[in-house]
């Protein structure tokens, strides 16, 4: 038994999905690796603020208080057991033969592995609205960190825009933290929204929790706006232009500007371990493809939202079935998943309600004005993309050569969702057909000095 | 020494005082604060935009936007909603013309 070593097994993601995958690798008796760029585990919707900071995790975590403290107390017990290795504020920044390039304070460093877990989540699924490129703006996501993290609201006085359910979760936190929210803008219609409340019903405490929340926005809250403009002076933004459902035109006075359509998987790494991709009508966005259980074959796992956007509790479970998945495939002992597989079964069905009920603004993003900005990295405009198409064809990859949309340092993450939009509409073909921009290593940049050897 | 910025600090007010030099110009901060948080508490902006007039204030705050990147006296840039200030940082919204 001693002459074989145990597997070396890396997961990258200390959020839900990764902290679930590590315990249960941990219980079989393995010590995995654990990479995330966060200083503290826990990812960004249990992100933790920095040590000193006094808050109880109930004014943190509002509902979900409980499930962060259990997953921030079995990490930190595991850390301190020594049963894992975490590699905090560390980023993989390639892939590559089984290797993955880690940046972290003492330059970049290569880790192997047998196995590979993938639990690098979501960020904000943005559409562009002209405008946005001002100073002020912000993803939804990021007000949330701020409050959570930081303490603080970006603005004095913000408005929110886009849809979801992270609209009016950040709104109704704002609101409670004691900024002045002047409205809060949802694209999505009522009509759209009742239209996704049956499937909603997989979750009933989670949906009643949501209106509960919605209402207390009050009369800051207006569904089925159309977005017309962020304005802005030298300083940043001064006001949003947008048209209620009446049609009726506002322009709403404000200093900062959340915006958000719900989540796009983090899928950057997955891509560069060799994962294969299908575009996903339902999300309209390209994911990765795995089994039920997060296998993506190569000895690589998926879980969370980077892979099945489920929100944190689905990550719980998605994290927990892909290191069962690994274990099983390693031939240890694995425990049942049947339970968990019904569970998440009822979490799809809820997210397909969400999907339905919070579309991703299809047609606002087709609409642009040619002299709005979609990639905000290099001011690429609306009509540098069309421009693009007509010269150089419909596929994502030639686009972006052309126009260098996707092509800046955020590396599409915020762009890429428009672009295909605006690709599609261009060639009158769908954005599945217009196909999807390869990954590239570096997936984060890295300072020079970072390859740097000594000697 | 309070100057009016972009964010409002809400909770957590008790924190020790830092300073940092932004622009060889001295401000007060909070310790546990990022650099992004101390800049936008005494400031409207982080950079200029490389490609067009706008100041950029950041724009996701999970370090996978880029947006934030700023430079240090000594050289090396920093992403600012990921690193957490420390005492006496010297941060600068442009690159030094004496560099270029």
């Amino acid at each position: 038994m001693s002459e074989t070593p145990p597997p070396w097994i890396v997961i990258v993601g200390a959020g839900p999905a990764g902290i679930r995958a590590a315990a249960t690798l941990v219980e079989a008796g393995l010590h995995p690796v654990v990479i995330d760029e966060g200083q503290r585990a826990g990812g960004q919707i249990y992100r933790r603020p920095p040590a000193g900071f006094t808050r109880t995790a109930k004014q943190l975590y509002g509902s979900e208080a409980a499930k962060a403290d259990a997953l921030h107390a079995l990490f930190d017990w595991l850390a301190k057991e020594r049963r894992l290795t975490h590699c905090a504020a560390s980023s993989v920044i390639a892939a590559q033969n089984g290797r993955l390039h880690v940046l972290g304070e003492g330059g970049v460093q290569l880790v192997s592995y047998d196995r590979l877990i993938l639990a690098t989540g979501a960020s904000d699924r943005v559409a562009p609205v002209p405008g946005w490129q001002s100073a002020g703006v912000y993803s939804l996501g990021a007000a949330q960190i701020a409050l959570k993290a930081q303490g603080v609201a970006l603005g004095r006085r913000p408005v929110l825009i886009g849809s979801g359910p992270l609209l009016t979760l950040v709104g109704a936190q704002l609101v409670k933290a004691g900024a002045d929210v002047a409205a809060v803008l949802d694209t999505s219609p009522w009509h759209q929204q009742m239209r996704g409340l049956w499937q909603l019903a997989a979750r009933p405490l989670v949906t009643l929790r949501g209106l509960a929340l919605r209402a207390r926005l009050g009369g800051r809250y207006h569904a089925g706006v159309t977005l017309e403009r962020i304005e802005a002076d030298e300083k940043g933004v001064t006001a949003m232009r947008w048209r209620d459902a009446g049609g009726r035109e506002h322009r709403t006075p404000c200093d900062m500007i959340g915006m958000g359509w719900h989540l796009r998987a983090e899928t950057h790494l997955s891509d560069l371990a060799g994962c294969a991709f299908t575009y996903d009508e339902r999300w309209r966005q390209w994911l990765p493809k795995t089994d039920q259980m997060g296998r993506a074959g190569d000895g690589v796992y998926l879980a969370g939202d980077g892979v099945r956007l489920l929100g944190a509790d689905g990550a719980e479970i998605a994290g927990h079935l892909a290191a069962v998945a690994c274990l099983a495939d390693l031939g240890f002992p694995a425990p049942s998943a049947g339970a968990d597989l019904r569970k998440l079964a009822r979490f799809e069905r809820f997210a397909r309600g969400l999907a339905c009920a919070f579309p991703w603004p299809a047609a606002m993003t087709r609409a642009l004005p040619d002299d709005a900005i979609v990639c905000r990295c290099e001011n690429v405009t609306a009509g540098d993309v069309r421009e693009s198409v007509d010269f150089g064809g419909g596929e994502a990859n030639r686009v972006k050569s052309l126009s260098r949309v996707g092509m800046g340092r955020c590396q599409g993450r915020y762009c890429q969702l428009a672009a295909v939009e605006l690709i599609a509409a261009q060639t009158g073909c769908t954005p599945a057909t217009v196909g999807r921009l390869r990954e590239q290593a570096l997936v984060r940049p890295a300072p020079v000095g970072a390859f740097l050897r000594d000697g | 020494m309070i100057i009016d910025g972009r964010i409002v600090r809400l909770a957590e007010r008790h924190r020790a005082q830092l300073h940092f030099f932004l622009d060889g110009e001295m401000h007060g901060a909070l310790a546990g604060d990022t650099v992004l948080t101390a800049m936008l508490a005494s400031g409207h902006a982080l950079r200029k935009s490389e490609f067009g007039a706008e100041p950029r204030a950041g724009f996701c705050l999970m370090g996978a936007c880029q947006d934030c990147w700023v430079w240090q006296d000594e050289g090396p840039r920093l992403r600012a909603c990921s690193t957490l200030l420390s005492e006496g940082m010297r941060l600068r919204t442009m690159p030094s013309e004496s560099w270029l």
